[in-house]
């Protein structure tokens, strides 16, 4: 079963990006946790074990086909379904949101979960439907209902930005499959209106963070503390930064959550504009690094498989990126391969995983 | 089923053109974010860094010395020395209930005065301590540093507090300090103090704050979010205030205070050549140590409550009738006005009549005939109820005002009155009345409309003494910086030059020098053997009593006359001018006299002799 071949095939330069972001991630959570005391093993460290992890789950997705996957895809949508109605029926609550999944070793995050299982499951679905002159809205209640459903239960939970991350996904895979010019119309409109209506279904701490985003200085010790803390940490980075380890925001404690969805922040204060431009580029290259796996796919079920890992990819970077700078509302969206958790590790190397699957048996034999 | 695909369809260049679209748009949006980078930290760089500066550094002040009060001879009259402020540092306290119990016993104030300050000091940043209790003593403290465990977030902090080694001097003068109002920092004078910060509230303290107050150093600290400092960046030192040296001397101060011995009133010493005030004091008074301590309600309440007003400034904001020492004005205008001469003779038959009015002499049964001296002497009225009707109010009054009545003297420390000299104008003005001659006649002994300060009084004097110059009292002699240089010094001001002709000076000069030198003057009982001095005693009405047999001691307290008495010394070659007042005190004669008595002996040394001269004669 195993083919020589896909060693040969294998995409190193692909891993190596992945591998210098999580450095990158590993040496500002360093930076970060330096002057915290913990009695258990360093974040640095368990971030470290973390990756490990992921890569021993990107060498397990490597050594089976992603063809397989296709046939997987019902079950998988289905038992992933399920699990997220179990979240809601006896999930583990947590700072107001029931999300995780108690299984006594470990805390499982079936919305996380879904980011990768929706990509699979419409990948399925745009394989087998061609459509030459592009999707009309007739053809689309399919793709739509499949998205509807897990994004309405993670909505629930509530979790307003993975439940975003999952809309974007799916929106963007039907956008590449491609749409008639009236569709596609017909569809901004529904969105817009969607997301009128949609403000009177945010909870009211999701409606603050966004009122805080559009004037942070409204509230400054309050719910603008973040979008504050984290912008005078950026600004004052400078083009050089101040230095590894010498960032005073974080090192002083003044940027909340900064091992986690603020960690670029520490970094673009230590690094400076220069950092962030190389950090940057980096994660732009494992965009287009990704669209261009699913350029070369030997199969439409790789091609769309690929292409929606990286657009999961992309917009993690984009909200998290927009957040930290405050050009986006505080949404709790953690920053791939960079910001500190095993959750969002996992989920990633799982992508990662399927986009070298794909990469390395592009060759039709 | 695998579906392969019936051609290489990602060769199409629709195909193609999806993936340049998508990957643009990825290099867009990253365009985007870098965009914002740039703004954020190219652009807007110096705005963050000075933010986030100001995140990290806290300045904790470090109060300056307030300079130091010493009187003439370089006395020290107001000093500084710690106190010990008990505080709570909001963030280490994890149960505020159980900890103000605690600290309540400690401290032995109410439970719920403690949550009272700790609620008022919620105010204050988080990072500044709240202060529960000020000043606490020795012992307190002790026990309190003994406890510390059960006390998590407790602190001491020293501050300086005013301490008088020489006990109450002039606290009406010196004044007291007190937390700044909300009120003063948004005066324009205030815009370096912080809220806590100690100010004058009164007196000098106040006039001469920017003088006194120093310049705060500082303390830069590097903070954590939760405030704790992490290290010391940089500490400015504090620069103490300025030294204020007094012309008061401290000696002569105090024997003026004991001289009333309980007794409401006020009295004024002045150097008679430069108008310096070498003692001033407010009877009853207070005790400046309270003040700086911090007031209780309850002595505040007494305070306030006292019938006596130990708080008001008698020397310079007591009005009183001058009574007789008022004969003085009268004479001098009538010499000056050529209507009488020191050897107009007038009988005295203890009273006169005026229209349907008697004008009663003090001695019921008259001075017989009378002249200038013995009229001052003895302290006649009705020689001066003569010579008034040919001078006019309005002679009388110009000379009272040419020797410094009835307008404020610019003392800029307290609250000075103006007292009031009354003639022609004033009345038609005031009351749309023409003057009638009775008040001439009223005004002539220092009664009526008259009001004058103890400071007027000791100013009217000193210009008889020395010729008819009125100084510009003042009380600051010069200010020192802390390297001993002086940076202003007081110069004698004169205020007015009073024409007085010699001949009439020196007839009234003669006679107040009879007043305390010969047998008969109304102050004869408290003359000086060694050194002959010159005065004037007056009594001045409180109110109008009909039966004026009835025993002085029998009149309630608070009808009784005012004693008066000005003086200066020695009657030869004049030095000091002193005025006391003594509130319904009766007589100048007996009560006011022996007090400036007390003063002029002591400031010539004559007091101390007494014991020396026992000793000599023990031997």
């Amino acid at each position: 079963m195993f083919d020589r071949r896909l060693l040969t095939h294998f995409d190193w330069g692909l891993l190596l990006v992945v591998l210098i972001i999580a450095g990158l991630g590993i040496l500002n959570l360093i930076s970060v946790t330096s002057s915290w005391t913990t009695p258990t093993a360093p974040f640095s460290l368990k971030q470290l074990s973390w990756l490990g992890g992921g890569l021993v789950i990107v060498s397990i997705i490597c050594a089976i086909d992603y063809r397989r996957l296709e046939y997987l895809a019902f079950f998988l949508y289905a038992g992933n379904l399920l699990l997220l109605l179990l979240v809601l029926l006896i999930g583990r609550t947590s700072m107001g949101a029931t999300r995780w999944l108690d299984l006594k070793f470990f805390n499982l995050q079936p919305s996380e979960l879904m980011k990768i299982v929706i990509i699979i499951t419409l990948a399925c679905f745009f394989s087998r439907n061609e459509q030459v002159r592009g999707f009309a809205f007739r053809d689309l209640w399919m793709p739509f209902t499949l998205l509807a459903l897990p994004a309405l239960l993670i909505m629930k939970q509530p979790d307003l930005g993975t439940a975003m991350i999952v809309l974007m996904i799916g929106a963007s895979m039907a956008l590449f499959a491609g749409s008639q010019p009236a569709t596609l119309s017909g569809l901004g409109l529904l969105a817009g209106g969607a997301a009128t209506g949609g403000w009177f279904l945010l909870h009211d701490y999701q409606k603050q963070r966004i009122l805080t985003f559009l004037n942070p200085e409204s509230d400054p010790l309050g719910s603008g503390y973040h979008i504050i803390q984290s912008k005078i940490a950026v600004g004052s980075g400078g083009f050089w930064g101040k230095g590894f380890m010498k960032g005073t925001q974080s090192q002083l404690s003044f940027l909340p959550e900064r091992h986690t969805d603020f960690a670029f922040s520490v970094f673009a204060e230590e690094w400076g504009f220069f950092g962030c431009v190389v950090l940057l580029a980096l994660f732009l290259l494992l965009v287009i690094w990704g669209l261009n796996v699913s350029r070369q796919a030997s199969t439409r079920f790789g091609m769309f498989l690929a292409f929606g890992v990286s657009a999961m990819l992309f917009f993690h970077i984009v909200i998290n990126l927009g957040m930290v700078i405050g050009l986006l509302p505080v949404v709790g969206v953690p920053l791939p391969l960079f910001s500190y958790g095993g959750t969002s590790m996992i989920t990633t190397m799982t992508g990662v995983g399927l986009l070298l699957n794909v990469s390395m048996r592009r060759f039709k034999f | 089923m695998n579906r392969d695909f019936p051609f290489d369809w990602q060769a199409l260049p629709q195909n193609r053109k999806r993936y340049v679209l998508a990957s643009l748009a990825a290099t867009v949006v990253f365009l985007l974010l870098l965009l914002r980078l740039w703004q954020l930290q190219i652009i807007s760089d110096e705005y963050y860094r000075t933010l986030s500066e100001k995140n990290r550094t806290r300045y904790i002040p470090i109060a300056a010395q307030r300079g130091r009060i010493f009187d003439r001879d370089g006395r020290l009259l107001a000093d500084n020395r710690p106190a010990f402020n008990v505080t709570v540092l909001r963030q280490e306290v994890e149960d505020p209930e159980l900890l103000l119990d605690r600290l309540s016993r400690f401290l032995s104030v109410d439970r719920e005065e403690l949550l009272k300050r700790w609620n008022a000091g919620k105010r204050l940043p988080r990072y500044r301590p709240i202060p529960l209790a000020w000043d606490v003593d020795r012992k307190t403290l002790e026990e309190i540093m003994e406890n510390a465990v059960d006390l998590p977030g407790v602190l001491m902090e020293t501050r300086p507090v005013r301490s008088f080694p020489l006990g109450s001097i002039a606290p009406h003068f010196l004044g007291y300090l007190g937390e700044i109002t909300e009120k003063e920092l948004g005066l324009p004078e205030f815009e370096n103090y912080r809220p806590g910060d100690v100010v004058g509230k009164a007196g000098l303290e106040k006039y001469l704050e920017a003088i006194l107050c120093g310049i705060d150093g500082e303390r830069r600290v590097e903070v954590d979010v939760k405030g704790k400092s992490m290290r010391i960046l940089k500490t400015q030192n504090p620069q103490p205030g300025n030294q204020v040296f007094l012309t008061l001397q401290a000696s002569l101060q105090q024997v003026a205070e004991q001289a009333f011995d309980g007794q409401a009133g006020a009295a004024v010493v002045i150097n008679v050549h430069s108008g310096e005030i070498l003692a001033i004091t407010s009877q009853p008074t207070f005790d400046p140590a309270q003040f700086a301590r911090g007031l209780t309600t309850s002595e505040w309440r007494d305070l306030q409550t006292n019938p006596l007003k130990p708080l008001q400034n008698r020397a310079i904001s007591g009005q009183y009738p001058p009574g007789s020492i008022f004969k003085i004005v009268t004479a001098l205008a009538a010499l000056k006005a050529g209507v009488a001469t020191p050897s107009t003779r007038v009988t005295c038959k203890g009273a006169t009549t005026v229209g349907d009015h008697t004008f009663r002499c003090w001695k019921r049964w008259g001075h017989g005939p009378t002249d200038l001296h013995k009229a001052l002497k003895e302290s006649c009225d009705v020689w001066f109820y003569k010579v008034a009707l040919d001078v006019g109010i309005d002679n009388i009054a110009a000379m009272a005002r040419e020797l410094g009545l009835g307008s404020a003297l610019g003392l800029p420390v307290g609250m000075e009155k103006s007292g009031l000299i009354p003639d022609r104008n004033w009345k038609r003005k005031r009351y749309g009345k023409s003057w009638y001659l009775g008040e001439t006649l009223n005004a002539a002994i220092g009664q009526g409309y008259i009001l004058t300060t103890p400071l007027q009084l000791a100013t009217m004097i000193a210009a008889i003494a020395n010729g008819g110059t009125v100084y510009r009292p003042h009380i600051i002699k010069h200010i020192e910086n802390n390297g001993h240089q002086t940076m202003q010094s007081v110069e004698p001001e004169i205020l007015h030059q009073a024409a007085l002709p010699a001949f009439a000076l020196d007839a009234v000069r003669e006679g107040l020098e009879a007043v305390v030198n010969e047998p008969g003057g109304t102050a004869w009982r408290s003359r000086l053997d060694e050194l002959p001095y010159a005065g004037k005693t007056g009594t001045s009405q409180v109110v109008k009593l009909r039966d004026d047999s009835r025993d002085e001691k029998l009149i309630p307290y608070r009808f009784r006359d005012h004693a008066l008495f000005a003086a200066y010394a020695p009657a030869q070659k004049p030095e000091i001018a002193v005025a006391v007042v003594v509130e319904h005190g009766s007589h100048g004669s007996s009560a006011a006299a022996p007090i400036a008595k007390a003063i002029i002996a002591h400031y010539f040394g004559l007091d101390k002799q007494t014991p020396t001269s026992q000793n000599t004669t023990g031997e």
